[in-house]
């Protein structure tokens, strides 16, 4: 199991350093700094092998974070515990950076008290901690709050307490996704995958009984055509939202992971998404899907190479979804040589800048909608080198958000069942947002 | 020091200014003034002071000094300053042992406490100092703990059981927490469920004999059960103890691993791989043509590729494990080539494994989209990533068949380029495309040659070397070229020497006139300028050679090579079988068995996979079993890269070569294994001859043993044959392998009075797995003989040449040539009589003659033959017991150690030994090459030459010529 933690800031001087098993030294501490820190070089394996001692690492801005352990650890566990404990510290008192830390320490040693012990990861589910690690002292606790919250920390709902009350219930539910795209010159499709996150903020009164619907082709098949009914019963919560292909019934989903809230072993047998949310904010459900994906833009790359001291650029974008939907923040990333002196852009739409210290012409249109073409063309001049390697050509990449999903993933319904408390599915109010944004979208050229 | 200024600083302290001026102070000022604080009457500058002491101690400074006043700030209604203070205790209370005691008192109190937060952290705390006299006191809180009515104090009591337990084992098992431990496996709470687990399964580890989880179908059920409602972490290790589960037949196996699959759609990575790793290991135990098995299969990829889409560090061991799974199940994930495709921003580290992978997925069917990726790679900017994928793209060619035209034009794509490390690793590359493909591609040399000086790494020097030599008859200027090398001889890297000497001693054979001066030059550099044992030796070998025997020379050093492999890095099965075992961990990051990195005991029992049985005694031993046995699999990993090795350091045959070539059977180092790896080899190395003639050529197998090809003899170079080689190698009959495989002497199978002049005697061995006849054939008569063939009847075992006879020269008169001809045993099958005659017909330009001869049975002994105990006391149970048969050797004065031995050579395993009243009961296993088992029981008595031997065999026609061996094995 894990044998001790330490942060460094980037200089190597150690934040917090706490050891939880014998067979780790102080001289750990040194050793990581020395060999990993210091060696100002890229990171070549995120798991370091110092004097049979492993050092799994992670770095946050300029912070490190180090996992030390002699033993043969789940080292996936502890990466996924290294991970967690960022976004603890985060919830705590924000961006993980070096003022912060020393202005909490205190707080970190006891949150690492608390969610490590002996090396094995505890309950460290951000909602449950805030009831008892406070930073305040906990004299003033009832008898009852102490074992509300034992019971809540170990219990089989550890990421939510009971009596929670809300004078309106309400719910946000997110559809967010990045759309993946390697594209050869020629256009041709080289890979291309959605990962999309379904993002839940809950503001519901009590220990809500909750039951998500999508458009899953392998619920969908099932149903068959009596569906369409369900769908219509689902009456008001028809939450779906305005795709950009249109015309999709249903979307194969090839793999989905699930917030621990959610009931895995019905989700095997029945593939229905059943849980009790935790309140506030939480990421239900990842997936990732590859076939029939709408991909928003697509780019045409001309790249000419006039003489041994010009390029000529030409990159054409087009934009593919409904024409009454607006794409927004879309940039465009075009890499120049190393050697270019010098470079002339001219664009139709939006504005474009060689950025020399980026090595590219940055090429940004605040907004576009569906079914339109935009062109920039640029002439590169190249100062003349001996350097016998040719130029990489980095890829083109491409940043942009759009209002749909690009998956064609829809929202079928969102049901809450709260049998104690008299508040029914209708009383709650709903909202559904898709947003697609690119992940890696990148055309060879 | 500098931060815990600035910490005072940030803090709304009550003083600022006064503290940063303070902290200015020398050292022993600034204790003596925390000193004063911590004893200050406000409770607020208390735990200031106690903040302070405890950011001097991160940063590494001692504040030991301060002990007595930290714990007397200890007992306090304030919870924040009690941890503090107890963070402190963690700390020091090692170095302070007689002070540590002033606290025992408050957590025995707070063990007490109404509240359950304070009593978890009492017995939390306290099991983390590590100090004795502590320690006694800590049994009692803890034993109250175990049974707290509160979930909360449980888990924390769970673990700290196995905290105590670190520090002493003994007082644990005295004091019976390990009961109450396994009770709480039972609990109500599925979190106290997981941290039980999770202390017993690190306890275990230290005890691997111990019954200590006792995993059997009820436990497994509760733990299953808690596996749906506890937290991810508690799942992790749930699932990691359930792994260590063998189920007793497939349809438990089936259950587990159904109630354990919805876990792949767990967000938490390592919850996903810990699944997958049951998944994987209780899979093997499920028939392959249940549907269950293809469903699961098929359930297994997504969750894979999805792992993908995680933090770097998460994707990179991921990957590291996804290149177990995928050379031990290449079917999962065959279809899923492109999102193993590498990104322009991924880690250099994610981006190495991914390569990695693509290789071992490349097939027929995606090779085109992997080579236009590969080339994209072999542009980039990182060099390591670079080479490698250049590399890559050599070993798509050789995996690859139908691509490796296109890979070579890449390769001359990529090598016009000019880039100085791509065009060396594309020659490199290219050396061993040339050895997969002989004769297709060498009009390509022209272009390499071009790249001659440019090359400055010695794998690639050696590599155009080798090229260089071995086509040197279509290269005009070879000489030049490799005269160019020869000017800074002993500046070059061994690698390079070696090649040089044996590719310009190859130019010479075939270019003799114009190269005498040169071949001269590089014996001599070798041989008198050298202090490198390895190249003085190669040097005096070919020297000899050519001094006394041109034409052997030619044999040897022009052999034909034995063909390279396409896996060329595959984990060693068995190793495999145990990083399988271990997904998730370090051990499948670093693809090393836990031994090879963690100290100590703990953790470093050796894992199987289960056997695919259907039920039976056979499934139960593994984990339990293998215990027991946990050094001799432990050595297994390592031997045949050792023998390897051993090869490689005597003659550094090859350029570092990176394949394990030709057909050497695993098994052949196994056995090798239990000898003395340097004395076995070196002896069978003088033993074969022809072997180690093809290895000087270029090929690191040994134990291939297919011998060297001979050339046509030219004219010009015609020499009395025989003779040189003879007294360099022919030790063979001389020195006996002390533990190696009898070899009956030989004997004139065909005389020569019967065979119109041509006499051939013989023997049979096995050498390395291989059966050879071996063959003396001798020329009385008067005329040459040529073509000669070999053809063997039908028989009891299928034996059939698996070659052509090598005899390819012509045989003058009063010439001998010994040929070994290695045997397979695939051929038709008829019964004969006796059971091991064999009918031989062999051919030459005369006439075609036929004789038979009789092989030891001993021959058909597989290495594999070593029966697990439980399956030979049930087999021997299951034979009736008319199929015994009871033999006498006497006259036999062997122990039964020594005799044990002597039959392990010829692949007769001992499997148990039992003494009842001075004599000695040996349980031996033999299996023939054609899947017959034979059961054996040697009775030795002290002082009694006369050994009595029972056989049991399903075919009990075997059992006497199994006796005949036995007979033959133990009186030589």
């Amino acid at each position: 199991m894990i044998g001790g933690l330490f942060i460094y800031n980037h200089k190597g001087e150690v934040l917090i350093s706490r050891v939880y098993r014998d067979d780790i030294g102080r001289n750990a501490v040194d050793a990581f700094r020395v060999n990993v820190i210091h060696a100002r070089q890229q990171v070549r394996s995120p798991v370091t092998n110092i004097a049979r001692t492993s050092f799994f690492h992670v770095k946050r801005s300029n912070i490190w974070l180090a996992a030390v352990t002699k033993q043969n650890v789940n080292a996936a566990m502890v990466f996924e515990f290294l991970y967690k404990m960022c976004d603890v510290m985060t919830a705590y008192f924000g961006k993980i950076s070096e003022e912060n830390i020393k202005n909490n320490f205190v707080l970190i040693y006891e949150l690492l008290d608390e969610i490590l012990d002996f090396g094995y990861p505890q309950n460290s589910e951000t909602g449950a901690l805030k009831t008892f690690i406070t930073q305040t002292g906990i004299k003033s606790q009832s008898k009852e709050e102490q074992s509300q919250i034992t019971s809540q920390v170990t219990g089989q709902i550890g990421w939510r307490r009971e009596g929670i009350k809300y004078r309106r219930n309400e719910l946000f539910l997110d559809v967010l996704e990045s759309v993946n795209l390697l594209m050869s010159p020629q256009g041709q499709v080289l890979s291309a995958h959605v990962s999309g996150r379904v993002v839940m903020k809950s503001y519901l009164s009590g220990m809500p009984e909750c039951k998500f619907g999508m458009n899953d082709k392998i619920v969908i098949d099932k149903q068959g055509k009596g569906g369409a009914s369900e769908e219509a019963a689902a009456g008001k919560s028809d939450l779906g939202g305005s795709g950009g292909g249109g015309g999709k019934q249903s979307i194969a989903i090839d793999d989905c992971t699930f917030h621990q809230c959610v009931r895995l072993s019905k989700f095997d047998a029945e593939r229905s998404i059943s849980f009790i949310p935790p309140d506030g904010e939480c990421e239900l459900m990842r997936y990732r899907t590859t076939k029939d994906i709408i991909l928003p833009f697509r780019v045409i790359p001309l790249v000419r190479e006039v003489g041994r001291t010009k390029l000529e650029v030409k990159v054409v974008i087009k934009s593919n979804f409904k024409p009454s939907l607006l794409a927004q923040k879309i940039e465009v990333r075009i890499p120049t040589p190393l050697n270019t002196s010098g470079v002339q852009v001219i664009c139709m739409k939006g504005k474009a800048k060689y950025k020399a210290s980026e090595n590219a012409i940055v090429w940004k249109i605040k907004r576009m909608a569906g079914m339109k073409e935009s062109q920039i063309s640029a002439e590169i001049e190249l100062l003349p080198t001996n350097d016998k390697k040719k130029w990489a050509r980095p890829p083109i990449s491409m940043n942009f958000e759009v209002p749909f999903a690009p998956s064609g993933l829809k929202v079928r319904y969102l049901k809450v069942f709260e049998p104690k408390l008299n508040y029914s599915d209708h009383d709650v109010i709903k909202w559904v947002r898709y947003i697609g944004r690119s992940g890696i979208y990148e055309t060879r050229c | 020091m500098e931060w815990a200024n600035q910490l005072c600083e940030n803090r709304q302290f009550g003083s600022k200014m006064t503290d940063s001026k303070y902290f200015t102070t020398t050292k022993k000022g600034e204790i003596f003034e925390l000193k004063a604080e911590l004893n200050s009457d406000k409770k607020e500058k208390k735990k200031e002071a106690v903040k302070k002491v405890i950011a001097s101690m991160t940063v590494g400074k001692d504040v030991s000094a301060l002990f007595p006043d930290v714990v007397n700030c200890m007992q306090t209604d304030n919870l924040e300053l009690k941890k503090l203070v107890y963070l402190y205790l963690m700390n020091y209370a090692k170095s302070q042992p007689d002070m540590a005691i002033m606290a025992v008192n408050t957590f025995v109190k707070d063990c007490e406490d109404p509240n359950p937060l304070i009593r978890a952290l009492a017995v939390r705390t306290m099991g983390c100092i590590r100090v004795d006299k502590i320690t006694e006191y800590l049994c009692e809180p803890l034993r109250k703990c175990l049974k707290d009515e509160d979930p909360y104090v449980r888990k924390t009591a769970a673990v700290c059981v196995a905290k105590l337990h670190d520090i002493n084992a003994q007082l644990v098992e005295d004091q019976g927490f390990l009961d109450t431990l396994k009770d709480l496996i039972s609990d109500s709470n599925p979190m106290v469920v997981a941290n039980a687990v999770a202390a017993l399964s690190e306890i275990a580890e230290s005890h691997p004999n111990s019954n200590l989880l006792d995993l059997n179908p009820q436990s497994i059920n509760k733990l299953l059960t808690a596996l749906n409602e506890c937290t991810e972490w508690g799942q992790i290790f749930i699932l990691d103890c359930l792994a260590n589960y063998t189920p007793r037949d497939d349809r438990e196996s089936q259950s587990i691993c159904e109630r354990v699959t919805p876990r792949l759609s767990h967000a938490n990575s390592a919850v996903v791989l810990s699944a997958v790793k049951v998944l994987m290991k209780f899979m093997e135990m499920l028939p392959k043509d249940l549907d269950y098995y293809g469903t699961l299969l098929k359930k297994l990829a997504p969750p894979l590729v999805t792992l993908l889409s995680a933090e770097p560090e998460l994707q990179y061991v991921a990957l590291r494990n996804i290149n177990l799974i995928v050379q031990k199940r290449p079917e999962i994930l065959k279809h899923e080539m492109k999102v193993f495709f590498v990104k322009y921003n991924d880690p250099i580290y994610v981006k190495l494994e991914k390569l990695d992978i693509m290789i071992r997925l490349a097939s027929q069917a995606n090779i085109a989209q992997v080579l236009a990726e590969l080339k994209e790679y072999a542009t980039e900017v990182d060099v390591d990533f670079v080479r490698k994928a250049v590399r890559a793209i050599g070993r798509c060619a050789i995996k690859v068949e139908q691509s490796a035209e296109r890979c070579v034009s890449t390769l001359l794509d990529l090598i016009q380029t000019k880039v100085n490390y791509v065009v060396q690793e594309a020659i490199v590359v290219i050396k061993d495309i040339f050895r997969k493909y002989p004769n297709k591609y060498e009009s390509v040399i022209a272009t390499l040659c071009e790249n001659l000086d440019s090359l400055d790494e010695p794998e690639a020097r050696a590599a155009m070397i080798w090229i260089v030599g071995e086509y040197a008859e279509r290269i005009d200027n070879a000489d030049e070229l490799l005269e160019s090398f020869l000017e800074g001889f002993h500046d070059e890297s061994t690698q390079v020497q070696l090649q040089l000497l044996t590719a310009i001693v190859k130019l010479f054979l075939k270019k003799p006139t114009e190269t005498q001066e040169l071949v001269q030059q590089v014996l001599s550099l070798a041989t008198q300028d050298s202090d490198n044992p390895d190249l003085r030796d190669r040097g005096y070998i070919y020297w000899r050679l050519l001094s006394t025997d041109p034409v052997a020379a030619k044999e040897v050093v022009l052999a034909e090579k034995p063909l390279i492999s396409e896996e060329t890095d595959l984990i060693e099965p068995t190793l495999l079988e145990e990083l399988i075992c271990h997904i998730g961990t370090l051990a499948s990051v670093y693809h090393k068995p836990p031994s090879a990195f963690v100290e100590g005991s703990r953790g470093v029992m050796h894992k199987r996979l289960p056997a695919r049985t259907g039920s039976g005694e056979g499934t139960e031993c593994p984990d339990v079993g293998n215990a027991a046995g946990g050094s001799a699999p432990e050595a297994a990993p390592s031997i045949i890269p050792s023998q390897g090795d051993l090869l490689g350091d005597l003659l550094n045959l090859d350029l570092a070569p990176p394949t394990t070539t030709g057909p050497t059977p695993s098994t052949s180092g196994m056995q090798m294994g239990g000898m003395d790896l340097l004395g076995g080899g070196l002896e069978s190395l003088m033993d074969e001859s022809e072997p180690l003639g093809g290895d000087i050529g270029g090929s690191p197998a040994m134990g291939a043993g297919f011998g060297a090809a001979p050339a046509v003899m030219p004219a010009s170079l015609n020499a009395p044959v025989g003779g040189g080689l003879g007294d360099l190698f022919d030790l063979g009959g001389g020195v006996g392998m002390p533990m190696g495989a009898y070899i009956p002497p030989k004997t004139v199978w065909l005389p020569a009075m019967k065979a119109k002049g041509l006499e051939i005697s013989g023997t049979f061995a096995r050498r390395a797995g291989v059966i050879q006849m071996e063959l003396v054939l001798t020329n009385k008569a008067m005329s040459v003989m040529t073509d000669f063939a070999i053809q063997f009847n039908r028989n009891s075992f299928g034996l059939a040449p698996a070659g052509p006879l090598q005899v390819l020269t012509p045989l003058g008169p009063n010439q001998t040539i010994e040929v070994s001809l290695p045997l397979s045993t695939v051929g038709p099958v008829m019964k004969m009589d006796p059971l091991n005659n064999l009918q031989v017909a062999v051919k030459n330009n005369i006439d075609v003659f036929y004789f038979s001869c009789q092989y030891p049975i001993s021959m058909l002994f597989v290495e594999d033959g070593k029966m697990e105990r439980q399956v030979f006391l049930a087999t021997w149970k299951d034979i009736p017991n008319d199929n015994e048969s009871q033999f006498q050797i006497q006259d036999c004065h062997l122990n039964s150690e020594a005799a044990s031995n002597k039959l392990q050579g010829s692949n007769i395993f001992t499997i148990a030994k039992r003494t009842v009243e001075g004599q000695d009961m040996l349980y031996m296993s033999i299996k023939l090459s054609n899947g017959i088992w034979v059961l054996a029981e040697l009775k030795v008595q002290a002082g009694n030459p006369n050994y009595t031997i029972s056989l049991k065999c399903r075919a009990p026609e075997v059992s006497q010529c199994v006796f005949q061996c036995y007979e033959a094995v133990l009186k030589n």
